[in-house]
């Protein structure tokens, strides 16, 4: 049986994406050891929380470094999918650059505009492995005050204020804005398709 | 584009769901977490569990009970009742929980709002209010509505934002259980004076009342109880009828 690592760390939601795993059938290990994560065959990189106090204790706790140069399908959960990103405003926090991307912090352009932005709300363009073409238009749930513009490594979009990426994809890396684990039976689609990879 | 929420409630008193509840298809309508999973199954975009259980035995068979929740049910969902401190927050997070309402404390102690939103961010707190309209002003009661409070519902709704609430639930005593709608009218004036999100409580009878609620009360997200609880109102044709007056659903 495949070993999946949930990075565990100062965050929340951990338990969650656990649960969302036990149900697909899988026992994932929860855990902050480098060696168990490295040897992993799939790695989970979740979280809630705020992006500049999780990369202060990612980087003092040396966790920085080996999620950057983990080489098997990684997924980023929310926050875990900023964290990969270059920089994010929130905190103005220097992120792990694994995309080449910045966070930016959202801005309401009228009364109705939200924030954060919580609920469930439609993916489109979705792209292959993560994303199969049946789960475009597909509504998921998001709870998040920042987002990730546009750019070459989107294959998935919501549109919130603006269209922004719902998910992210390069080489090994994968990431998604919206909670699979929250998102009902359409997020334990998504969760398959990259526990399949 | 974000779509409008439905959510039922579930009463919790020592870890059983409360109300007559009445399903011939499921094996223990008793038990919260098949609820749940029925609801979730049927297109609820969320749920509600409150705990009306007063002792501290219960208490632990919430929490315990909130684990199940969490490890069977792939949507979000709020807890309450019974939240008076910062360390009863962290114990139902800690089982599982999306979010945590806070009512009555939160009047007795605002900066429990603020406390909230600092270690675990504004995401995870639910403001309820429960209040009343008394001719010249719609005014906060605690204690599932039994003590009328010197708060009056605008002013504190803007103070529990401003606070770090996340969400604001209002609960129009003089709508609930009366089934003849949501006070739309209110609601709307929170939307206009707020801007998070707002979950209408109180006053669903019929489908045509999650419509005006969406549409009037500008409500984000609807909850209702007994409407499902008895059956009266299948989530499923109740989406299917919003979508029909074009109101966004999952």
């Amino acid at each position: 049986m495949e070993k999946i690592a949930i990075i565990k760390y100062n965050a929340g939601n951990i338990f969650s994406v656990d649960s969302a795993l036990k149900r697909l059938g899988i026992e994932a290990t929860v855990t902050d050891d480098k060696n168990l994560i490295q040897q992993a065959d799939k790695v989970i990189f979740p979280g809630v929380g705020e992006a500049s106090t999780t990369m202060k204790y990612l980087n003092e706790s040396g966790l920085s470094d080996v999620i950057k140069n983990l080489e098997q399908p990684v997924l980023g959960i929310c926050l875990g999918m900023q964290l990969m990103c270059r920089h994010s405003e929130e905190g103005n926090a220097n992120c792990l650059n694994i995309f080449d991307v910045d966070v930016k912090r959202f801005v309401s352009q009228k009364h109705e505009d939200k924030i954060p932005h919580m609920g469930w709300n439609n993916i489109t363009d979705v792209k292959q492995p993560l994303f199969d073409p049946s789960l475009e238009n597909e509504y998921v749930y998001f709870v998040h005050g920042f987002y990730v513009p546009l750019n070459e490594y989107t294959v998935a979009t919501t549109d919130y204020i603006l269209p922004f990426s719902a998910s992210l994809h390069k080489d090994n890396f994968y990431a998604t804005q919206f909670h699979p684990e929250k998102s009902g039976s359409v997020g334990e689609r998504i969760l398959t398709n990259f526990l399949k990879l | 584009m974000l779509a409008k929420r439905i959510i039922p409630c579930l009463d919790i008193k020592d870890g059983t769901t409360v109300k007559g509840i009445n399903f011939e298809n499921l094996r223990n309508a008793g038990d919260p977490v098949e609820l749940g999973m029925k609801y979730s199954k049927e297109g609820a975009d969320e749920l509600v569990f409150l705990d009306i259980t007063a002792t501290f035995e219960g208490r632990k068979t919430f929490t315990d009970l909130v684990k199940r929740i969490a490890l069977n049910i792939n949507i979000p969902f709020t807890v309450g009742g019974g939240i008076n401190e910062l360390q009863d927050v962290d114990r139902l997070l800690n089982a599982g929980a999306d979010k945590v309402s806070v009512n009555s404390t939160a009047i007795r102690n605002p900066l429990i709002i603020d406390q909230i939103a600092q270690n675990f961010g504004s995401q995870v707190c639910v403001c309820a209010i429960d209040a009343k309209f008394d001719g010249d002003k719609w005014m906060c009661y605690t204690s599932g509505g039994r003590n009328l409070t010197d708060k009056e519902l605008f002013t504190w709704a803007k103070e529990a934002q401003d606070r770090g609430a996340g969400e604001i639930l209002f609960t129009s005593m003089d709508h609930d259980g009366v089934k003849e709608g949501y006070a739309n009218e209110a609601l709307a004036q929170l939307s206009e004076l707020l801007n998070i999100p707002i979950i209408a409580s109180g006053g669903a009878g019929s489908m045509e009342h999650f419509r005006d609620v969406f549409e009037q009360g500008k409500a984000d997200a609807a909850l209702a109880a007994s409407v499902f609880h008895f059956g009266e109102i299948a989530i499923a044709d109740l989406k299917s009828y919003l979508r029909q007056e074009k109101i966004n659903m999952r």
